[in-house]
């Protein structure tokens, strides 16, 4: 095999975790009150739109999830014994890395500002006058990548840009207009009318979703990665960072660990909150007040602090087992989910007394004496019919706690306690970038990008968490 | 009302001792002191010798929970829980890496980090409920809808960012107030100027969306309608009626987060260099000074339970109906 396939933790986790929602997205359809709740989630055109962006992060995030190593290159002619052993790199890379190999491997000498041919300052250069002689000059060394097909004419990189924007243009309104005709055609069939009047439906916003939000998000996403990857296999898109690495190579690596963080921590704290919740609502007595204890000292320390000392710790146990990791990736990765998991501990508290208050509700509904009085068991009263009824508090508290937990995750790493501070991720990205500013000239594109990143995510995240709060909660469902 | 005060009062103490246990365990039981004092001296100049004589110097070559060596009451007394964990009870918080008191560090810490904490505190929620009032008065219009964006839109910005950005633009470009520093006395305004204004604006988003929401299910409630029936102004209505009885909601989360005010900030302080508990807490980490850490968890507890115990009573102050027994 070329290559040897690595499951990291957070590969299996966040893979089955997209396994499970779209599981458990398919049995909430079946259920009218849920499916009618999604619905209203489609018709909204911000929560679409919203949508729409995420899953492109997501497809970003997921596709940086296929880890595997690399075989190395055999040094010498193959011997029929050697063929057997062979050896795979130390390094572990990504279905994302092996696309973005140009980003990746191309690495300049230090700052450059997007899209240029030259360094950010002015170097000494040596400069060939012919005949032998050689004289330092100070100017801005051409970069080794960014431009390199322009070859000594830069005066062309204007030119060239623009043609690759026309290009990328071109690509991304027929990508798009097929895209729009198949969604037409099978609208016009799902709803037994003429194309055209699928296609003037949608843009009406009638038909009960928001397809017109989905095209139009779609457009525009369409139009900047083409221009994106139009422009990156000859320059630098978004610049480079201190040591010449491409900022757009880093902004994208960042998706992975911020979905990682916002999704994986909700996942691992989830069936502590929804047991100790349920069991603390449904017995009541001697179990609740345990629960109510536990939860009230836990989220009586303030949750900083509580992660700081958790990861304190949790870095003392990593730097005095080596022996557990076999490479870098893996440590890196079994850190990021210990942060997960520490994160989850502090924010559990409120999710498990949300489940409680509600349990205690719901436990005094009719149905659910009618169900005690026949005899039914303790076990599958929770399962059948107290555990669907909290299925809208988890759905809420999922979407609601993704955007909070990629902004802490940001904090937590330029206080120091985040994640590994080798990992790519916007907390150590702004961290490194935050003196930037102070230089002169003032390096201002990595904190943008990573700024731009991290707020179009976050601010999707909270349009979709607004619009299925507002459609799951059935408080403010019945005043809508 | 005495009594139930005693109660919550006395209700407090498990939860401390949860608290404390619940640090003991994380501090001194997921990693022995062997393990911390290899961390601390590096790789290189781990011998026995250095590990016994660090933890000497720190009181970590106790037994943790029992100690066999000593007679009578000794027995608990000697032992890490007692010495590390116990002692905090009395504001005893031992002593940091660079051997000074934790204790009296702590105390002089608290005015640079109250007077950066308090100002954006009241200031914040001032501008914040005046905000949510005005996107209430116009309210289902466009300027409504915009205000609504704006605020998710702020709120999806990193508090890292408004610094970084407040502080280019500021302190570099416009050059108005120094970008960090702190002095004692009058001359302090300058330095905290800038971090009291970003701390007011980084927190605008969140909180005047949440008091709108507050605001508008009040709106809906009878008492308004009397109000507007009577012929109030809208502005009176709002101001007089709904702002009263929004206050009880408002409260719960306010309330609390006041005795935090003392901890400080650890962002704007360590980026404005303000000698506060927050740059305290940042510093402790990042040298990895479990003591000092240790200690801040055991003093945020402590103040996080106190503004639990502030909030029922403020309720009693707003709502004459509320009467604890």
């Amino acid at each position: 095999m070329p290559f040897m396939p690595v499951f990291l933790w957070s590969d299996v986790l966040l893979w089955s975790l997209l396994a499970g929602t779209l599981g458990l997205g398919w049995l909430s359809l079946r259920n009218a009150l849920l499916r009618a709740a999604w619905r209203r989630v489609g018709r909204s055109r911000t929560a679409m739109a919203s949508a729409t962006l995420l899953v492109a992060f997501v497809v970003v995030g997921m596709l940086d999830s296929l880890h595997y190593r690399p075989r190395l290159e055999a040094q010498a002619e193959p011997s029929p014994t050697a063929a057997q052993s062979v050896s795979y790199g130390v390094e572990v890379l990504s279905a994302l890395d092996a696309a973005l190999r140009p980003l990746r491997t191309r690495h300049e000498k230090t700052y450059s500002e997007p899209l240029a041919t030259r360094l950010y300052a002015r170097e000494s250069i040596e400069v060939d006058e012919g005949g032998g002689r050689i004289r330092q000059v100070r100017d801005f060394p051409r970069l080794r990548y960014g431009g390199e097909h322009l070859g000594g004419d830069e005066s062309r990189r204007d030119g060239d840009i623009a043609l690759r924007l026309l290009r990328a243009l071109l690509i991304a309104a027929l990508v798009w207009a097929a895209i729009a005709a198949v969604s037409v055609v099978a609208l016009a069939r799902r709803n037994d009318c003429s194309p055209g009047d699928a296609w003037s439906r949608i843009w009406r916003g009638d038909g009960g979703f928001a397809w017109d939000a989905v095209l139009v998000m779609l457009g525009v996403l369409l139009l900047l990665s083409t221009a994106v990857a139009m422009l990156a296999s000859g320059y630098h898109v978004l610049g480079t960072d201190k040591v010449g690495q491409d900022v757009l190579y880093q902004v994208l690596k960042s998706v992975r660990t911020a979905l990682v963080i916002g999704l994986l921590t909700t996942l691992l704290m989830l069936p502590l909150s929804i047991a100790l919740g349920v069991l603390a609502g449904y017995f009541r007595g001697w179990v609740d007040d345990l629960i109510q204890y536990l939860y009230t000292t836990l989220s009586s320390i303030p949750a900083v602090l509580l992660i700081a000392a958790a990861v304190l710790m949790m870095q003392v146990l990593i730097d005095t087992h080596p022996q557990w990791f076999a490479t870098a990736a893996e440590r890196a990765d079994l850190r990021l989910l210990a942060l997960c998991f520490i994160l989850g501990v502090t924010s559990w508290t409120s999710l498990c007394r949300l489940i409680r208050g509600e349990t205690l509700k719901l436990r005094e509904l009719e149905y659910i004496q009618a169900a005690q009085a026949f005899g039914v068991p303790d076990w599958r009263i929770i399962g059948r019919h107290i555990l669907p009824n909290l299925m809208h508090i988890v759905i809420i508290a999922l979407v609601m706690d993704f955007s909070s937990l990629v902004l802490a995750e940001a904090l937590l790493s330029y206080v120091g306690i985040g994640v590994d501070p080798k990992m790519v991720s916007f907390g150590t990205m702004i961290n490194n970038a935050r003196l930037e500013l102070a230089r002169e000239p003032v390096v201002w594109w990595s904190l943008s990008a990573a700024f731009v990143f991290m707020f179009a995510l976050v601010l999707a995240a909270n349009l979709l968490a607004d619009a299925v709060r507002d459609a799951f909660d059935p408080r403010l469902a019945e005043a809508a | 009302m005495l009594a139930y005060l005693v109660r919550r009062v006395l209700y407090a103490i498990p939860i401390l001792i949860g608290v404390n246990l619940i640090t003991f365990a994380l501090f001194f039981v997921v990693n022995s002191p062997d393990d911390m004092a290899r961390m601390q001296l590096g790789v290189k100049r781990v011998t026995p010798e250095a590990i016994a004589r660090w933890k000497a110097e720190r009181g970590y070559d106790l037994p943790l929970f029992f100690n066999g060596e000593a007679n009578g009451v000794a027995t608990l007394t000697r032992t890490i829980l007692f010495t590390k964990s116990a002692r905090m009870f009395v504001g005893d918080f031992g002593r940091a890496e660079d051997g000074r008191d934790i204790a009296r560090e702590i105390a002089s810490r608290m005015g640079p980090s109250l007077a950066i904490a308090l100002p954006t505190f009241v200031v914040g929620l001032l501008v914040s409920v005046t905000f949510a009032l005005l996107l209430v008065f116009f309210r289902a219009t466009y300027l409504d809808f915009a205000g609504v964006v704006l605020c998710v839109a702020m709120m999806s910005i990193s508090g890292l960012f408004y610094i970084i950005g407040g502080q280019y633009l500021v302190s570099k470009l416009l050059k108005l107030v120094p970008i960090s520093g702190y002095d004692g006395g009058v001359d302090a305004w300058r330095f905290l100027v800038l971090p009291v204004v970003i701390g007011v604006i980084a927190g605008i988003g969140s909180s005047t969306r949440w008091y709108r929401t507050i605001f508008l299910e009040e709106t809906g409630r009878d008492y308004v309608r009397t109000a507007r029936a009577k012929g109030l102004s809208e502005l009176a209505v709002l101001f007089r009626h709904v702002l009263r009885n929004a206050l009880i909601p408002i409260l719960t989360g306010v309330v609390v987060v006041i005795p935090l005010l003392f901890m400080g900030s650890l962002l704007s302080e360590s980026f404005f260099g303000i000698p506060g508990l927050g740059s305290y807490t940042i510093d402790a980490i990042n040298a990895q000074d479990f003591a000092v850490v240790r200690a801040m968890v055991f003093i945020g507890s402590l103040l996080y339970i106190v503004g639990l115990i502030l909030t029922d009573l403020s309720y009693t102050l707003v709502d004459p109906r509320i009467r604890f027994s």
